[in-house]
């Protein structure tokens, strides 16, 4: 009997655009896409980051992965960025900054600055996409928000968290427009990912150690474990699925 | 940068303790409202008032409130 060749979530063949490709949870999703069969386009900053994960990825029948240098943040980067994009069947926005600030120092400063990466942009370059046509029928598009500002409120994260939030409301409208391209819109929530987000020295490494120890599962998460997830969502496995947010957290949120 | 005034701005982020209770050579995390929400609103503060970006280990390996003065004095 074949049973090999059975795999609802292969993403062969299809084109994913993965932005914040250069670390974190959008490299592992990045390098797991690539391992399933997909066309990867890795979007950075940073170019040697971006050539590491070029090297971890893996050619599968005759894919052809590529990366593009771009800064979110700026409106000709993204300009250039849409126009040279092909069509592509998966868009993955990882792209994000953390900040834990009490709120009687969250001045609008602050908020501006997490605010126009975390939420701005990531809007922008969806919208543009969607409008340039760019997100072909039955595209998926995942986008990173957070446990934090949606399910949780400590820590002094605010700004992230709002920002997240909003996110999160956003993708919900998106999903409800989309559809009638069948474009499905979908978000992320993890809890803590041990990436170099969470390592920006604001905690000290022995409070994270401790904060772990609140999970039911007794570890934070790896970005592999998001990346997972996320691979379902762009996966036609996923194609009655829109305007949800997943939670990925290791039992945090039912404590 | 005067320690006086950032004593004082230090104080300032207490609600229960009297300022009066916190001077110089005061081991803060022996303060009963010592919290890790007052040191991140420390970090907030130091980094509004002197621009300075000090980092959880560095009021980890603080004792007192002049240490910690030294250490955004070394980071100025």
């Amino acid at each position: 009997m074949m049973t090999t060749d059975f795999n609802p979530f292969s993403l062969n063949g299809k084109t994913i655009l993965i932005v914040g490709a250069s670390s974190g949870i959008g490299q592992a999703t990045a390098i797991a896409c690539s391992k399933l069969g997909a066309n990867v386009i890795a979007l950075g900053r940073n170019e040697d980051r971006l050539i590491e994960t070029m090297k971890s990825m893996t050619n599968t029948n005759d894919s052809i992965h590529r990366y593009i240098i771009a800064d979110i943040l700026n409106t000709e980067d993204i300009n250039k960025l849409v126009s040279e994009v092909p069509s592509i069947d998966g868009l993955m926005l990882s792209a994000g900054r953390g900040l834990t600030l009490p709120m009687q120092y969250a001045t609008r400063d602050k908020f501006e600055e997490i605010f126009n990466i975390n939420f701005f942009s990531q809007v922008e370059l969806l919208r543009l996409f969607y409008k340039k046509k760019k997100l072909i029928r039955n595209s998926s598009v995942v986008l990173l928000s957070s446990l934090g500002g949606t399910k949780i409120f400590s820590g002094s994260n605010g700004i992230y968290g709002a920002s997240k939030a909003a996110l999160n409301s956003i993708m919900k409208f998106c999903a409800k427009e989309f559809a009638t391209r069948k474009v499905r819109v979908n978000s992320i929530c993890p809890g803590m990912i041990d990436t170099p987000l969470i390592h920006r020295g604001t905690i000290t490494e022995e409070q994270l150690q401790d904060d772990m120890k609140n999970y039911p599962l007794k570890r934070y998460g790896r970005p592999e474990d998001v990346a997972y997830l996320a691979i379902y969502l762009l996966s036609d496995a996923a194609s009655w699925i829109t305007g949800q947010d997943f939670i990925i957290d290791g039992g945090l949120s039912i404590k | 940068m005067k320690i006086e005034e950032f004593i004082e701005n230090f104080a300032d982020q207490f609600d229960e303790t009297d300022a009066s209770e916190i001077n110089a050579s005061t081991n803060f995390r022996d303060l009963e409202e010592w919290s890790s929400l007052i040191a991140l609103s420390i970090i907030a503060m130091v980094d509004e008032e002197y621009d300075v970006t000090l980092k959880g280990d560095d009021i980890k390996d603080a004792n007192t409130v002049e240490d910690l003065f030294n250490t955004i004095v070394s980071k100025k």
